[in-house]
């Protein structure tokens, strides 16, 4: 039995080149905290990061330098405010300049959608009435051959590699996950590299009918991270640190509180439950 | 009488405009505050989504995000997030949106992108998420937004989702299935669309605000209407049930999160 098990570090290592496309994926819930994390503690460049929410950890990646574009539809922090380091990059062009690929929520799941189902583009009735199509050249107007009603046409999304964080694997590859489950399973399917860390390995995953289940023929590989959604949470396992969300308001406000931050509990620890350890330090 | 503040007052003249039943999708702050007192209040059987895929849910306590744990919790089904925006939204499936925003004009155009020229913006805002497909397809939507000069604009920085677009109609003209903005709850009052200009216009004022009071915090000249209601005040089941709501909801996000492993 081939086994798509392997190390955080070894599949950043092995996937993640300077310049590519990646898109962690995860709606509030699941989101790859870990795989951000590796990704910055290897210094990579030059990313077109994907994400509908970027969310602290595309904060984190933007601010450690590690993107040149970002494609997204939402980007603060959720009921707190800012993302300060997407700010700066977008305003003061720190710590370098970010292209900005900016959509809707609607647009970006149809983008995923038809990158999922090997469709150039995808379409809906949407960005009506708003001036985004007037600073994204990438959504553009098609007609319905049928009823002649005008659409909105967005490229599909391919990410090279999508990471995702799951409840479970088994050792095969195959994955489940549940909850909120976002636009996971599109972001998975549109990737040409699937790499999915998760809470826990099992023998066998029980029959989840319904519940998602990534066959491991199209994960590419597997990484046992255990709290590797933290901050974010990972439902039946452990809870979303509200209060963590909140005190990052005021760490990522100043670009020096911001480096000391990620130096120390970063760039500074060797894998996630180092970088875990090191928060239970400051706690 | 109750001694209320004009957050309470806002989230209460929010609630007081929902009804059992209907089909809300709902946003993050004071609008989450107004469905889930409406919910404990006069319309338990209000379906609230939200954009989470989180689908007639009933949290116990406000959600800090879009999708805390408790919100998937509590909900009736959890659905993946391009079904929220293809089969309930553009569908024309949902009730009422509420918006928010960090600019309106009088047509009631919204604005949560940029503040300044959006190359080389003074304030880069977070953008759009749900906003502008909400304000499109959902049946109607309600706005809420404290109103000061800067925030009651003559004109938007930058169109995000879209109201009446330039009024007299011009909305019809689109593919959008709903009817735009019935109410703007500010921090004074509410605004409605006129007919036939679809301008807003200032329809009702909280208890104790005066029409100039109303007049200085827009940066428009603003419409008054031919009688304007004075709102009830938050009845003392209103104020306690929402109050007793915000202090669950403190409580749970002082209490301190285990690490993981």
């Amino acid at each position: 039995m081939t086994t798509r098990l392997t190390t955080l570090r070894d599949a950043v290592a092995t996937h993640v080149r300077d310049g590519i496309c990646v898109a962690l994926e995860g709606f509030t819930h699941l989101i790859p905290f870990a795989a951000g994390h590796e990704i910055i503690r290897q210094g990579r460049r030059d990313l077109h990061l994907v994400r509908m929410t970027p969310d602290l950890i595309y904060d984190q990646m933007i601010g450690m330098g590690c993107a040149r574009k970002l494609t997204f539809s939402w980007g603060g922090n959720p009921g707190v405010g800012s993302l300060h380091r997407l700010r700066d990059a977008v305003e003061h062009q720190w710590p370098h300049a970010l292209e900005l690929d900016e959509h809707t929520h609607a647009g970006m799941a149809a983008a995923y959608t038809a990158g999922a189902a090997g469709l150039p583009c995808g379409m809906l009735r949407g960005y009506l009435g708003t001036d985004l199509p007037g600073v994204n050249p990438r959504i553009r107007r098609i007609e319905c051959p049928f009823t002649g009603e005008p659409l909105a046409a967005v490229p599909a999304l391919n990410p090279d590699v999508t990471f995702l964080h799951a409840q479970r694997a088994d050792a095969r590859g195959n994955v489940a996950l549940h909850g909120i489950v976002g636009a996971q399973r599109e972001a998975a399917f549109a990737a040409r590299t699937l790499i999915v860390t998760v809470e826990e390995i099992v023998d066998e995953l029980a029959p989840a009918m319904n519940g998602i289940v990534l066959p491991h023929w199209m994960v590419t590989a597997v990484a046992h991270c255990p709290g590797g959604a933290y901050p974010s949470y990972v439902h039946d396992h452990y809870s979303r640190d509200n209060g963590f969300y909140q005190r990052w308001d005021a760490i990522a406000r100043e670009r020096q509180g911001f480096m000391d931050w990620m130096n120390r509990h970063v760039l500074a620890t060797a894998d996630h439950a180092a970088f875990l350890a090191s928060l239970r330090e400051t706690a | 009488m109750n001694e209320w503040t004009r957050d309470e007052m806002m989230t209460v003249a929010a609630s007081r405009l929902l009804w059992d039943g209907c089909v809300c999708f709902v946003g993050i702050g004071l609008p989450s505050a107004a469905c889930n007192l409406a919910r404990l209040t006069h319309a338990p059987q209000i379906v609230l989504v939200y954009e989470s895929g989180t689908v007639g849910t009933r949290p116990d306590v406000l959600p800090l995000s879009i999708g805390d744990g408790e919100l998937a919790d509590t909900a009736a089904c959890v659905i993946p997030l391009p079904d929220v925006f293809s089969f309930l939204l553009q569908a024309g499936r949902v009730d009422v949106g509420f918006l928010g925003a960090a600019q309106i004009d009088r047509h009631g155009n919204l604005n949560s992108t940029v503040i300044g020229p959006y190359d080389a913006p003074r304030t880069r805002l977070p953008g759009a998420g749900g906003a502008t497909e909400i304000a499109a397809h959902a049946r109607q939507t309600f706005v809420m937004l404290k109103a000061t000069p800067r925030s009651l604009v003559t004109r938007l920085d930058f169109c995000t989702s879209p109201g009446f677009l330039t009024g007299h109609g011009a909305r019809g003209q689109t593919s959008m299935r709903g009817a735009g903005p019935r109410s703007v709850i500010t921090d004074f009052g509410v605004l409605t669309p006129a007919p036939v200009t679809d301008e807003l216009q200032l329809t009702a004022l909280f208890a104790g605000v005066t029409v100039d009071e109303a007049r200085a915090a827009t940066g428009w000249p603003l419409q008054v209407a031919a009688d304007v209601a004075t709102l009830a005040q938050p009845s003392q089941q209103e104020l306690e049930t929402l109050r007793a709501l915000h202090a669950r909801t403190r409580e749970a996000h002082n209490r301190a999160v285990r690490l993981p492993v």
